[in-house]
């Protein structure tokens, strides 16, 4: 996948200034947002943060009160659903329980012909590995083949973009992690544009090119699992994607490598980021070293031990510092981990650490 | 009571169906007689089991050959089943947008014209059937009306014709139609139409394909509840339907009390009875069939 940002012009489908209300409630917002060909991109916020109205904005199911759509250059704001070339994959998986799998799968189908339209219900079958399930009745199917089902019928007009809500939602865990390997691999081979919807953090990072984070109605942030988690735009973003120790603080000024200087509770600290004024350093759990003597490279932070779990890979301990804070540490269980009550001191490279805008 | 209460509906079932039927297809065997009760024989209990025997033997089913030779009863069910049959479709017609839109408006609204559907029923049918004589008699609100917008220049000939009990039937049973189709739409997933939608289908084909087909146990509900009771109705066709609406129900009523002729009355309450399980058997099967289709 292309890492450098493409064109707006190069956007199989774009939202511009995309708005939804309900009556006074705003369920989008001013949002844009392009997807570029053959691209994953993920919807991750809670729920009600309307991600899955944006969704039913792209399918038609509903007409926004502004902004518009477009699709490989034509507007299709105004188009109703069924003249879309965008197909969308329901949560529900919305199968006609009336129809037979074969049926549910033919029902978008148009002037293949008989023998056509048998030719691609098999290979989407065999696509989704439901090979001789054409005649069974949906409801004879567990919950995974149900899904797969949904995902053939909504892949069978070969669509530019395909929108799935919550894809994976109504699956249990283990099939919900083989089903993402499936469903990426599937998205790689076939090019097809994917918006997916989730709530799930995990479930966005391992499958997006992409993802957009977004919190009342807004597009909060988008950009790669790895930006995203390494320089989130506020705190909502940075607690979204992991655990994450928030220090509010006082930008005082600038080394030359952009290292910003902080006055904070616990002292002077510093992070990496352009906020200015008041900000909030955002400091993942194992980027924190913890040592019990004062380490040779600073004085580093002293503190108490609070509480360790042992989570089998790693240990997570609670520290407390001296302004009464209490500081989430992550690490590797292999060594001899402090114990409650120790002293310990805890030290950060500065530019593993990200400098958020207070305020955002 | 846990034990005891399956064994309430069969009681019931038993006192007000089983038995009134036995005792009506017993009186439909009789032969008529100027007496009291007005047919023969009577069952003499003093005489015990001889007594028994005399009554069974005196039974035949002579009332039962005349209806089916008689070609007025022969046209009477057949006008009667044609009517039922024609209001029906009628009302399938109607009741299916009607419905349509009702689970459609917005859920705030929906208990209002649930109510508003029911609201006629707060009036007696009789009045009701009656006020539909002042609209559609020659100097009727129908007549003039069409006549002061100049769309005709003579009264309509609309009251005591078969159109007339056709309109009244269609009048009286649209909430059995349009209740049980309400029902099954209401509760459907909206998600259907929408994932048909999106697959291409314009509204035509997404109600022919997703719409009617999950509504159709709400169709095949309400077509009974109104077609069986309208092949036994007489309400309608007394009033609106003239001499020449021959329907059983008037038949069966001429009989009963004009002719005190109980046994041949009580003949053509089997007859309907007859015509009408014929649609429940057939409902029973597309139920068992839809079942069976889902398993």
């Amino acid at each position: 996948m292309a890492s450098t940002p493409a064109p707006a012009a190069a956007g199989l489908l774009t939202c511009a200034g995309l708005g939804k209300r309900f009556g006074t409630h705003a369920a989008v917002a001013d949002l844009d947002l392009t997807l570029r060909p053959g691209e994953f991109v993920c919807l991750l916020g809670p729920s009600g943060c309307g991600k899955s109205t944006l969704l039913r904005l792209i399918a038609g199911f509903e007409t926004p009160s502004t902004g518009t759509i477009r699709l490989g250059g034509a507007d299709i704001t105004l188009d109703p659903p069924h003249r879309r070339p965008v197909n969308m994959m329901f949560q529900t998986y919305a199968l006609f329980p009336h129809m037979s799998v074969a049926a549910n799968i033919a029902y978008g189908l148009s002037g293949l012909g008989r023998a056509g339209r048998q030719a691609r219900v098999d290979e989407l079958l065999r696509l989704v590995r439901l090979d001789g399930f054409g005649p069974r009745r949906p409801d004879t199917l567990s919950g995974g083949q149900r899904q797969r089902v949904a995902l053939a019928r909504a892949l069978a007009r070969a669509p530019q973009v395909l929108l799935l809500d919550e894809p994976l939602g109504a699956l249990d865990r283990a099939l919900r992690e083989e089903t993402q390997g499936e469903l990426r691999a599937l998205q790689r081979r076939l090019g097809t544009g994917f918006i997916v919807v989730t709530h799930d953090p995990a479930e966005a990072l391992a499958l997006a090119d992409r993802i957009g984070v977004m919190e009342a109605g807004r597009l909060v942030q988008i950009g790669d699992g790895a930006s995203l988690y390494e320089r989130p735009a506020n705190r909502f973003v940075a607690g979204l994607l992991g655990d994450v120790n928030l220090i509010p603080g006082r930008v005082l000024g600038r080394e030359p490598g952009g290292l910003a200087g902080l006055d904070t509770a616990l002292g002077p600290l510093r992070a990496l980021g352009t906020a200015e004024g008041e900000g909030v350093i955002a400091l993942r759990p194992e980027r924190i070293a913890l040592t019990r003597a004062p380490s040779g490279d600073g004085p580093g932070l002293p503190g108490q031990v609070v509480e360790t779990t042992y989570l089998g890979d790693r240990i997570r301990l609670r520290v407390r510092l001296a302004d009464g804070s209490v500081w989430r540490v992550s690490a590797p269980a292999e060594e001899a981990c402090p114990g409650v009550g120790e002293s310990v001191h805890l030290s950060y490279a500065p530019e593993r650490a990200w400098l958020m805008p207070a305020a955002a | 009571m846990k034990r005891l209460l399956p064994v309430l509906p069969g009681l019931w079932l038993a006192a007000f169906v089983l038995l009134p039927v036995v005792l009506t297809l017993k009186i439909s065997l009789s032969t008529p007689a100027t007496a009291q009760p007005p047919y023969l024989p009577v069952l003499d209990w003093s005489a015990g089991i001889e007594g028994w025997g005399n009554f069974l033997e005196a039974l035949d089913f002579t009332n039962f050959e005349t209806l089916a030779s008689d070609a007025l009863y022969r046209d009477a069910a057949l006008s009667s089943v044609m009517l039922a049959a024609i209001a029906t479709a009628i009302l399938a017609l109607i009741g299916t947008p009607i419905a349509l839109a009702m689970a459609r408006a917005p859920e705030r609204w929906q208990p209002l014209l649930v109510a508003l559907l029911i609201v006629p029923f707060w009036t007696s049918f009789l009045i009701r059937i009656y006020a539909w004589i002042a609209i559609l008699k020659p100097e009727g609100l129908l007549s003039t009306g069409l006549m002061r917008l100049g769309l005709i220049a003579q009264p309509l000939e609309i009251l005591n014709t078969q159109g007339a009990v056709l309109i009244g039937l269609t009048y009286a049973y649209l909430p059995f139609m349009v209740l049980p189709l309400y029902a099954v739409l209401a509760k459907r997933d909206p998600r259907l139409p929408e994932a048909a939608a999106d697959l291409g289908a314009g509204p035509m084909r997404v109600f022919w394909t997703v719409t009617l087909p999950l509504a159709r146990p709400g169709l095949a509900a309400g077509a009974l509840l109104c077609f069986v009771p309208m092949v036994g109705e007489f309400i309608i066709p007394d009033l609106l339907g003239g001499s020449d609406t021959l329907m059983l129900g008037r038949v069966l009523w001429s009989e009963f009390f004009s002719n005190r002729d109980w046994p041949l009355a009580s003949a053509v309450a089997i007859l309907v009875l007859v015509l009408v399980v014929g649609p429940l058997i057939l409902f029973r099967e597309d139920e068992a069939t839809a079942r069976e289709g889902r398993r």
